[in-house]
């Protein structure tokens, strides 16, 4: 146990006692938190950066707009609706076509319009949310996946997910929906995750839930060399939201859409740990890294160009 | 980042719970297991005096500050006398007055004592020399013998040393034996010694030491020099010129008064017991703090009501809980449903004791948990489902309660004390996991819970655990500080080191 130990804070791994007080603590303030909580509001900031974000189809706000929804949605055949105070993934809905009056979920499954209905209720009835308050409704654009990526996940769009110290990209992974996962790519619920080169946009080594494999479980394709594609706007976009919220350690989520390219999906102001397993790599030395170099007045492009030159495999 | 004001907190509530905790165990002696004893003693003078249709007087010295004990209770039995109390110069005497007695009387003196713990407090300084001035020859006499031992001594204590060596050789000097002419019994040795030693301008008195024993009926008195060094008083055997005081030896009174004075009676006598009795160690902490008007009894939780203080017992172990809770989940990274749910889940099985309360939890929750998903499909709004989720937990325990006191298992009954709202959470936080996450984490937090409960629970449930936080709630400080000292501990959780293995792996 201590040799373990003792192994892991050579390597630089960042523990959730470490991460929660010497840097969300320390970086994060408070009161930043409901930009990131509220997915509406990181939406309305983000469009307000002229940043891509899914487009968003409609709100609900209260129990009667739901009504209104079915109207609106009428002509959609695909889209997302998730909680505005969800986390972790909880209370994202998929729909990713029609049967009729079916609405087909991206586990394969259909649920009719009471069941959605029901399932906006619950969301507004704050179900999903920390706390248990009210909340919001999206429903938004179902992203549409790169080909390129589509041979490395399971039905659901896979995100990337970076996370950015003080304006610096620090760690990349990209989360592959799986069977077990229920085509949503939460790691938590058994989605694959793939450490990212920073430096090239190269896919390394997959982990999931704590297992490394090679191979995604469900598709068979190996895992690793894969280039993911508008790398460069990617590490722009992530590093471009420090900026647009002031939170220093952030999670950034992106998906990208074969026609819009990279769009971001939500930001985390407590991203989880396991993208240091999927790179193999300790984040606490990456950190400590950025700590010594950063400097307020970089500019993005030399916040980049650190991380590129420093983060590689 | 700094940690300086976080060490000194800490620090701060450390001295101040060790140092309230030092106090109560060392000075006032509570003790640190329960139900433990210790012994006092009870010492006993019968004083019996010849009445003679005259009003008569009868005087008894009693203890006033016995070095090395304290005194816990005193009492006086006579017939029809009256009672007065003298004390002077930290001498005290019992002064029984009557303006007609017939026949032989009888009085009483009791007291309890217990030995002194540290900071014992011996008797008060002495006023000054008496300084009587003795006839010639002996002044001459003793200024030579003073004068002498001066020269072989170095302090007070030595001093006194010599000099009892001098009383007590079998053939003293010409100048020694002028003095032990009158006679050279104990008692007289010491006045010798008392005389000299004011010579030589060193106060001093006769004290006058019982040893205790167990069940004696007929003590007899030791006398013992009381020497003042200056600072203190010393205590000389007067037969072996040793220092200190026995530990079993109690000083009944020292001066030169006898110990009893009778005006208008005649034949007095007195008789002298000592007994022990086995008192409970908490309660004789207690009357100690009181005999010693200790302040911190004032603030005890002992002096509430007893049913407030029933009610403090448990809440002192909420902390206790809530510490363990913090152990393991901030170090050992045990998962569980909400924050402090596993803290209350341990109150709830004090009521129904440990097994049966894992067994009931379980059922409850898995009962609750399947009904819950049948609730599903009903598709009702969160409110109300958690209401009819209330409602049917509340329906579970009754058909636990029923069935079990039908098959005679009694355990059963106690599960309305089961609080009812923790269930209902515990539910439907399982049942949304369950959804949201998978069976698998939902089943891993339910049993994190229950293993943080049970430990809890053992925890809390230990006699001594319970005992120690109630009679000691200063604990709760040091649990403080260490709480506040886990509230920074940034190293990696025990189960983070199973989570990266991978990371931690030789060939990575």
């Amino acid at each position: 146990m201590l040799e373990m130990r003792r192994r892991l804070r050579e390597r630089g791994v960042l523990g959730i006692n470490r991460r929660n007080s010497a840097y969300v603590r320390l970086w994060n303030p408070r009161r930043l938190y409901p930009l990131v909580d509220d997915k509406l509001r990181t939406k309305e900031l983000a469009i307000a950066s002229g940043m891509p974000v899914p487009e968003l189809y409609a709100v609900v706000t209260a129990q009667h707009d739901v009504r209104g929804l079915r109207k609106a949605l009428a002509d959609r055949e695909q889209f997302v609706v998730k909680p505005a105070h969800g986390s972790g993934g909880n209370g994202i809905l998929i729909i990713i076509g029609r049967r009729g009056e079916l609405y087909l979920k991206s586990s394969g499954a259909v649920m009719d319009w009471a069941e959605l209905d029901h399932h906006i209720s619950n969301s507004l009835s704050g179900l999903y949310s920390l706390g248990g308050q009210r909340d919001r409704v999206l429903v938004e654009y179902f992203v549409q996946s790169e080909p390129e990526l589509e041979k490395i996940s399971y039905r659901g769009v896979p995100d990337i997910r970076l996370i950015v110290y003080r304006g610096f990209p620090a760690m990349a992974m990209i989360r592959l929906p799986t069977h077990l996962s229920d085509g949503k790519a939460n790691l938590h619920l058994g989605a694959v995750g793939v450490g990212i080169d920073l430096s090239k946009g190269v896919t390394l080594q997959g982990v999931q839930g704590t297992e490394v494999v090679v191979l995604h479980p469900d598709t068979g394709n190996c895992l690793e060399g894969l280039e993911i594609p508008h790398w460069d706007q990617i590490l722009k976009l992530a590093a471009e939201c420090f900026d647009m919220t002031g939170l220093g350690y952030l999670g950034v989520d992106l998906v990208l859409d074969h026609k819009h390219g990279p769009l971001i999906l939500e930001l985390n102001a407590r991203p989880g740990l396991a993208i240091q397993i999927a790179n193999c790599a300790g984040l606490h030395t990456r950190l400590e890294l950025i700590d010594e170099h950063a400097d307020p007045r970089d500019s993005l492009e030399d916040r980049i160009v650190f991380s590129r030159q420093h983060f590689a495999a | 980042m700094k940690k300086l004001p976080l060490y000194l907190t800490v620090g701060v509530l450390v001295a101040a719970g060790l140092s309230l905790i030092l106090y109560k165990v060392l000075v006032l002696g509570f003790p640190l297991q329960p139900e433990s004893e210790r012994s006092i003693w009870t010492v006993q003078a019968r004083f019996t005096v010849d009445g003679h249709t005259r009003p008569v007087k009868a005087i008894l010295q009693i203890l006033s500050s016995s070095p090395g004990f304290t005194v816990l209770d005193e009492n006086f039995v006579s017939r029809g006398f009256g009672l007065t109390i003298v004390e002077e110069a930290g001498a005290r005497e019992a002064q029984w007055a009557i303006r007609r007695a017939a026949g032989r009387q009888t009085f009483y003196y009791q007291a309890v004592v217990t030995p002194e713990l540290i900071g014992a407090r011996g008797p008060s300084a002495p006023t000054g020399l008496e300084n009587e001035r003795l006839e010639e020859p002996y002044a001459t006499a003793a200024e030579a013998v003073v004068a002498q031992v001066r020269a072989q001594s170095a302090d007070v204590s030595t001093f006194t040393a010599e000099l009892l060596r001098h009383l007590n050789d079998p053939e003293p000097d010409e100048n020694t034996a002028l003095f032990l002419a009158a006679g050279r019994s104990l008692g007289q040795r010491v006045e010798i010694a008392v005389s000299l030693l004011e010579t030589g301008g060193i106060s001093a008195r006769a004290a006058y030491g019982l040893y205790l024993e167990e069940g004696e009926r007929h003590a007899q008195f030791s006398p013992v020099l009381e020497v003042w060094d200056g600072d203190s008083w010393l205590w000389f055997s007067p037969e072996t010129g040793e220092e200190g005081l026995p530990e079993n030896v109690l000083i009944w009174w020292d001066g030169d008064k006898p110990l009893i004075d009778v005006v208008g009676g005649s034949n007095p006598e007195v008789e002298i017991s000592t007994w022990r009795n086995t008192v409970d160690a908490l309660q004789l902490a207690e009357r100690r703090a009181d005999a010693r008007q200790s302040r911190i009894m004032d603030f005890s939780l002992l002096r509430l009501p007893l049913q407030i203080q029933a009610v403090y017992q448990i809440l002192l172990l909420v902390p206790i809980g809530a510490f363990i809770m913090v152990l393991l989940r901030n170090v050992i990274g045990v998962k569980t449903f909400g924050t402090f749910m596993p803290v209350l889940v341990a109150l709830a099985f004090r009521e129904t004791r440990l097994v049966a309360g894992l067994v009931l939890f379980v059922l409850v929750v898995a009962l609750g948990v399947g009904l819950r998903f049948l609730l599903d499909r009903l598709r009702l709004l969160l409110v109300p489902r958690l209401a009819a989720v209330l409602i049917l937990v509340v329906l579970c325990l009754l058909t636990v309660s029923i069935l079990s006191h039908q098959l005679g298992f009694e355990t059963g009954l106690s599960v309305a004390l089961f609080p009812l709202v923790i269930l209902t959470i515990a539910i439907e936080r399982m049942s949304i996991v369950w959804e949201e996450v998978g069976p698998t984490e939902a089943i891993q937090q339910g049993l994190g819970t229950l293993a943080v409960a049970a430990l809890a629970y053992l925890v809390m449930s230990l006699s001594h655990v319970e005992y120690l936080v109630f009679v000691f709630p200063e604990i709760l400080l040091l649990l403080l500080a260490a709480v506040l000292l886990l509230g920074r501990y940034s190293g990696y959780r025990l189960l983070e080191l199973v989570r990266f293995r991978a990371l931690g792996a030789d060939d990575a």
